[in-house]
């Protein structure tokens, strides 16, 4: 499909489309091995100190990973269905699909401020005297708490940069039916995303 | 996706997004469930497993790896087969030390 459109519209531009969406795949996976050897870590240290895993996690607010989980989902459903808009050349539906995926990407952000914000209010933070006092195994899950999902937080935002990049050019019909590929790459991103949260929430915050 | 005709381009149906959203959504809250329920030991084996349920169902609809070319099942399945010697051989370590 590539080749064939892309002369009719450009002359003689080529463009890869299979290719450029391995591309983004192998960047997965450096990304899954990467979270991958963190949760290789996080299980280590469980393993080796259950019980201060168990009451370090009583701190953690269901209610709120809860909540986050839900909207992360949604979002993922959302830019999953801009891609169809797009195809079926519903540029308006898509480009609403792709801000709705924003708010909820910014919202899932602002929770995750409150949360940590609750928690160094508690002194539950790498350093704090309150911590220090739990000993060394409360630190390890809190040190793993705020690294694993200060890291996802920040693949957040980085997805974000990525779906405003793509809208802009679906605004300006740089990504049309026909040529899409860029946008759903940056719902493989989107969805990387998701992805590693599904797995972080139950590690961190359903254990009881 | 495929290089050869515009006939072969998959557009998913938005109804499937609805049904795999409506799935996932189930599925946490079954997550949640057994949590309050304590299990003890099982909760993590059982949380997990739930959690593999939900990747794979992001991974095959919203990943579009069912529709796609299947080299990127196959090279996702790899991927995820040496994570998993590598965790195995992690504790086989750890559990004989």
């Amino acid at each position: 499909m590539s080749d064939h459109s892309a002369t009719q519209s450009h002359g003689l531009v080529h463009r890869d489309d299979e290719g450029s969406k391995l591309g983004m795949w192998l960047f997965i996976f450096t990304e899954i091995l990467l979270f991958g050897a963190l949760f290789i870590v996080y299980s280590v240290y469980r393993f080796k100190n259950q019980d201060a895993f168990h009451a370090a996690a009583l701190n953690l607010d269901t209610v709120i990973g809860t909540v986050n989980t839900v909207i992360l989902i949604v979002s993922s459903a959302t830019i999953a269905m801009s891609i169809s808009a797009l195809q079926q050349k519903n540029k308006k539906l898509a480009i609403t699909l792709m801000v709705i995926t924003l708010v909820l990407a910014f919202s899932f952000l602002v929770n995750k401020y409150f949360e940590w914000g609750a928690k160094f209010h508690h002194g539950l933070y790498p350093g704090a005297e309150h911590l220090m006092s739990l000993g060394h195994g409360q630190n390890q899950f809190f040190f793993l708490y705020f690294f694993m999902t200060g890291l996802h937080a920040f693949h957040v935002i980085v997805g974000m940069g990525f779906i405003i990049f793509v809208m802009r050019q679906v605004m300006r019909d740089e990504l049309t039916y026909n040529n899409y590929t860029r946008l759903e790459n940056a719902g493989l991103y989107w969805h990387l995303v998701d992805l590693i949260w599904i797995y972080l929430f139950p590690l961190f915050y359903l254990i009881h | 996706m495929s290089h050869d005709t515009h006939e072969e381009v998959h557009i998913t149906p938005y109804s499937t997004y609805i049904i795999i959203l409506a799935l996932l959504l189930v599925l946490t809250a079954i997550t949640v469930g057994v949590t309050v329920i304590h299990l003890g030991t099982f909760s993590v084996a059982v949380a997990l497993f739930v959690a593999t349920i939900k990747g794979t169902l992001v991974l095959l609809y919203f990943m579009h790896l069912k529709f796609d070319n299947k080299l990127f099942l196959g090279l996702v399945a790899i991927v995820f087969a040496v994570y998993t010697a590598v965790i195995a051989i992690t504790f086989i370590d750890y559990l004989s030390r």
